[in-house]
């Protein structure tokens, strides 16, 4: 007769097989590596939950551990490779393949270990690609997640890095799989309830909390002048013209400028309560003036950022919050919302080419894709119509009848011409391509596409890429803000300025700025001490930022 | 360390009195302009001792638009750059032609 619970028995099988080393659901901290050679099989597939921010380390301590006859060839399928334990894992054999969203820290010897054939690799996803895969071809078997603290049933509380957990728990949960929690504290009662006891299996007090990087927060004392000029341009040449609400903000100098220029440069625009309204955005300690100056209706976050909770909590008409009063944060939730809800994406890359696709890898570095893809992409789905949407869908394409007309989102690259050490932002062949050709990949891993992309800003000016009707005009839009890198330099001066005369690329001088009045003093904030002086004393900034 | 120098014919005199000004700082990523009032009215210099070498052409552009754009005539600007990116140096020598604009000393 076939079975059609084939899972189920080995899912209770496994839980049986860990039950003999737990009291209930709890399971000591040196027993861990134990329960893991207990619970997971080899090849199977592993969420070790790493995530932008917050990192189940004592799970990947453990795992890192496993006797190998019984554990290895794992497939591990996680949105973050951020731990060095995340890598040690492929070096010591106890996984073998990977498919992975965002590798930030490790991304030089993630690059390494792909060139050495140390990892067999999937692919490279946006978070919210990998997501929808758990619920399709890559649920995991077992799902090892990180949390505050548990009561003793196994109800979790995530405090306000609550990010992927949820997304990770579903799929793992409701498919036969086990949930091993790590938990900075157990308690009586957790503060809320933010994954039911039913989806959690086994449950292991940390002796010390779950790691946690301040990824977002950025120091104003290091915004130069050229970022503040480039902000300028940015809020009155995009953010004014098509009265951006809805938005995400990337992680970067320049989006920090922007966010500490509103209640300044912005108010004496008149621009309060027309933009910048409502965000898809982890709580940036650089929103706090412009929050303050009520600027902000809401945000809704991803994940958390350190050092932020008291402020969250005391501004909950701004931000979610559970019962208990502190963040709730949800990354796939928030990706969403940032895909559908919202009318613009601005960030920074590393590398930009001539049809304007960008990416953040270079031959030696393999950063991942994170969030930006997802942010950085016109949702070919969206029904719902509002200004800017419906103005750039009309820029696009003026020609067809507007009750048929897609609406467009707004795609901005933002960046200074020359970044880090004088490499130019702009390239004629992208570094990801020839990583492409090295790996053997299918794809080359590409950020964000051109064809999603619908102005460029740098010091040089805007570029309006939907104003471009064909690609010679798109190449010189790009080349005639390009600045003094090579690729600017072979611009085609006489049809930039024909470019210039139709308004897809806008100077300073054309937006009514001066670029000697983008100074420091136009910061909200020139500091992270002014930032907590705004919080009125309720941000709380990690030591490395603190000089005081 | 490599040293550059470039002469240019300007359109028009360099308004204002002042005979001199500073402005930036040498550090890595920045540069200091002094700018001087002694040069006849028609011709413009700017003498650089820069950190990072290699970028002859990129400078030569940089100057080139900033006199086009300035008319900077009368003056000469000596620099010392730790390296700075392009908008940087067109940014300071901006506002030091601002600077010597400014009337008296």
């Amino acid at each position: 007769m076939t079975s059609w619970q084939n899972n189920r028995v080995a899912r209770d099988a496994r839980i049986v097989a860990g039950a003999g080393l737990a009291r209930g659901k709890v399971v000591e901290a040196h027993d861990v590596t134990r329960l893991l050679e207990a619970v997971i099989r080899p090849g199977d597939r592993v969420c070790l939950e790493g995530d932008n921010q917050k990192q189940a380390d004592l799970l990947s301590h453990a795992l890192l551990a496993v006797d190998l006859s019984k554990v290895n060839d794992l497939h591990m399928v996680q949105s973050g490779v951020v731990l060095p334990e995340h890598l040690d894992l492929f070096d010591r054999g106890v996984a073998k393949r990977l498919d992975y969203a965002y590798s930030g820290p490790q991304s030089a010897r993630i690059a390494r270990m792909l060139f050495g054939g140390k990892i067999e690799l999937g692919a490279i996803h946006t978070y919210l690609e990998l997501f929808a895969r758990y619920f399709i071809d890559l649920t995991p078997h077992v799902a090892l997640i990180a949390a505050v603290s548990a009561d003793r049933e196994g109800n979790l509380y995530t405090g306000p890095n609550t990010e992927d957990t949820p997304t990770v728990v579903e799929a793992t949960a409701f498919k036969d799989g086990v949930v091993i929690a790590q938990v900075n504290e157990i308690v009586d009662t957790v503060p809320r309830v933010d994954i039911p006891a039913d989806r959690v299996h086994f449950i292991v007090k940390a002796d010390k909390p779950f790691f946690v990087e301040p990824l977002f927060t950025r120091d104003p004392a290091a915004i130069t002048e050229g970022q503040i000029l480039t902000a300028m341009l940015a809020i009155k040449g995009i953010y004014a013209p098509y009265g951006v609400q809805r938005l995400n903000h990337g992680i970067g100098f320049s989006t920090a400028a922007i966010e500490l220029l509103l209640p300044t440069f912005g108010e004496r625009l008149g621009l309060k309560g027309r933009i910048a309204t409502h965000f898809a955005l982890n709580p940036h300690p650089a929103l706090i003036p412009a929050i303050e100056s009520g600027w902000v209706r809401q945000i809704h976050s991803f994940g958390s950022e350190v050092g932020m909770d008291d402020y969250i909590q005391a501004r909950s008409d701004v931000y979610f919050t559970g019962p208990d009063g502190s963040l709730r944060s949800n990354r796939a939730f928030c990706q969403t919302a940032g895909l559908y809800a919202c009318d613009m994406f601005i960030g920074s890359t590393l590398q930009i080419d001539l049809q304007g696709n960008s990416s953040t890898i270079t031959t030696s570095r393999i950063a991942g894709f994170g969030g930006a893809p997802n942010m950085g992409a016109d949702a070919r789905g969206r029904r719902h119509p509002s200004e800017p949407w419906l103005k750039a869908g009309a820029e696009a394409d003026p020609d067809s009848p507007a009750p048929l007309r897609r609406g467009r989102k707004l795609v901005v690259q933002i960046g200074e011409t020359f970044g880090d050490k004088n490499v130019p932002l702009f390239v004629e062949k992208l570094d990801a391509i020839e990583l492409a050709e090295k790996l053997k990949l299918e794809l080359a891993p590409v950020m964000i596409y051109g064809d999603d992309v619908t102005h460029i800003v740098t010091e040089e000016g805007v570029a309006n890429l939907l104003l471009c009707r064909t690609a010679q005009e798109r190449e010189q839009a790009i080349r005639g803000v390009a600045g003094y890198t090579d690729v600017g330099r072979r611009r085609d001066r006489g049809m930039v300025a024909r470019l210039r005369e139709r308004g897809v690329i806008r100077r300073p001088e054309d937006l009514g700025i001066n670029p000697l009045d983008a100074d420091r003093s136009l910061l909200a904030a020139r500091s992270i001490k002014d930032l907590v002086r705004w919080s009125g004393g309720l941000y709380a900034p990690p030591s490395k930022f603190r000089n005081w | 360390m490599e040293d550059l120098s470039f002469r240019h014919p300007v359109r028009a005199r360099a308004s204002g009195a002042r005979q001199s000004a500073i402005v930036g700082v040498v550090a890595s990523g920045n540069l200091e302009v002094l700018v001087e009032r002694v040069l006849p009215d028609a011709e413009c210099a700017v003498d650089i001792k820069t950190a990072a070498v290699g970028f002859g052409e990129v400078w030569s552009a940089v100057i080139g638009d900033f006199v086009e754009r300035y008319s900077p005539g009368g003056l000469r600007f000596s620099i010392n750059d730790g390296g700075a990116r392009p908008d940087t140096v067109s940014l300071r020598l901006a506002q030091a032609v601002r600077l010597i604009a400014e009337n008296g000393q």
